[in-house]
């Protein structure tokens, strides 16, 4: 590219050549870049047309103390676990790589059919490759007194999170939520 | 034998060798000259793979297994099955399942299209490492060939991945989780993985990440089951092809096949 006759004279730092050239090639590397980053861009679209990740659950009363509720595992892959001072909800997705556990109710655990993780009953790994436990789910009241499950927010035991509002829904088969 | 002299009437072959259309389309006829049958044979790849003069050990089955070209066959069978497949197979979410199961039930020979098509990509997997395994013990990966082994590497990994995004198609079960579980470690990727490291400090989530880019969302969804289409029939097999010319080339490049230890 560089023309050393033109550029040798030593009064200009690049010949008009080279400035042209070096023009054409950054112009050429930006289209490019732009390109790129819109094939990128391309790649992520605005709308996702997925499932809701919140819905209802039933009444509280529906549920029975120290049960592990299966009833939304199939639709929702979400247990609703009911203790003496309220609720939680779990999200059955392996944190291994992200198979189904399944709750064995005389073993009072969660396995994972997969690679074999194993999980207490408050999610918590105790055996087999999962790293940590299983992520437990925003769990609430809606407006009419159901109770209300959001997947997208999650609670992970490791990050301390499982003690922050709406890990955990307080309510005693008294009435009192 | 007709009298030279005599003028004979053109023969019907002859008309049509001589007609304006013909003439349109090939331009010349053949001329059987020594130059065009050596041009012929110089000028055609499928008689260059090898090069001109190849040492005796390289055609010796016992040396290569022709494990590599047995590779190299086992990729076209993939490619001209899977093109057939490609005639009734539809990759969304309503057809994608019923249109295998139309293949292995109702199309005439299209359970052994697929099955073809399937086992062919399996060996083309075993006869890679085939390959790699001949390749490291006669020491062919040593210079001037240490460029030819890392393609050689990268072929490996596209075929892989070629039978990873293979594998969601049939869109069963068996495909889902296991794309489940492929992409779910796509998560840990360094920088651009919502799990990864450095990810969620670089306000990686999991909407905007490597995985959503894998799967065109959050969940293994129809738009993951046609992201895997165009990469499993288009984008991998034009790289792989790409590179298997190169792979191909720089053989000769680089002096033939190696000789034995």
């Amino acid at each position: 590219m560089a023309n050393l006759q033109e550029g040798g004279s030593g009064e200009h730092i690049w010949s008009r050549r080279n400035l042209l050239s070096i023009t054409g090639w950054l112009a050429i590397l930006g289209a490019l870049q732009a390109g790129g980053i819109a094939m990128v861009a391309l790649l992520f679209p605005r709308v996702l047309f997925e499932p809701p990740t919140s819905f209802k659950a039933g009444q509280p009363t529906d549920f029975t103390v120290g049960e592990v509720s299966e009833k939304f595992m199939r639709s929702q892959r979400v247990w609703i676990v009911r203790e003496e001072t309220g609720f939680y909800a779990l999200l059955g997705i392996c944190t291994h790589l992200g198979c189904t556990p399944r709750w064995l109710g005389p073993e009072n655990k969660f396995k994972c059919p997969c690679h074999g993780s194993g999980f207490r009953k408050d999610g918590t790994n105790f055996e087999g490759p999962a790293p940590r436990p299983l992520e437990r789910i925003k769990i609430a009241r809606a407006d009419d007194g159901q109770v209300l499950i959001d997947k997208a927010v999650v609670f992970r035991k490791e990050l301390s999170e499982w003690g922050k509002p709406g890990s955990y829904l307080k309510f005693s088969a008294s009435g009192a939520a | 034998m007709p009298d030279p002299q005599k003028p004979t009437e053109p023969s019907a072959l002859d008309k049509i060798f001589t007609s304006t259309v013909w003439r349109s389309i090939f331009r010349h006829g053949y001329a059987d000259t020594p130059r065009n049958r050596v041009l012929q044979v110089s000028a055609n790849v499928w008689l260059h793979l090898h090069p001109s003069k190849i040492r005796r050990h390289g055609i010796r089955y016992r040396h290569t297994w022709c494990a590599g070209g047995l590779t190299f066959l086992l990729y076209l069978v993939t490619v001209v099955t899977g093109v057939i497949l490609m005639f009734y197979y539809r990759p969304t979410q309503e057809y994608a399942y019923f249109d295998i199961k139309y293949l292995d039930f109702d199309v005439p020979f299209g359970m052994l299209m697929r099955n073809m098509h399937r086992w062919a990509a399996h060996g083309m997997v075993i006869f890679i490492w085939l390959h790699m395994f001949r390749v490291f013990m006669t020491g062919s990966y040593k210079p001037p060939r240490e460029f030819n082994w890392v393609i050689g590497v990268t072929l490996l990994v596209l075929t892989l991945l070629m039978s990873f995004t293979g594998y969601l198609l049939p869109w069963d079960q068996l495909a889902i989780w296991a794309v489940t579980v492929g992409t779910n470690m796509a998560r840990a990727t360094p920088l651009i993985g919502h799990q990864g490291p450095f990810g969620p400090e670089l306000g990686v989530t999991p909407r905007y990440d490597m995985r959503a880019l894998l799967l065109g969302g959050t969940i293994v969804g129809p738009p993951a089951l046609m992201r895997f289409y165009v990469l499993h029939c288009i984008f991998i097999p034009i790289i792989v092809s790409i590179l298997m010319i190169l792979h191909f080339w720089r053989i000769r490049k680089d002096g033939g096949i190696s000789g034995p230890l």
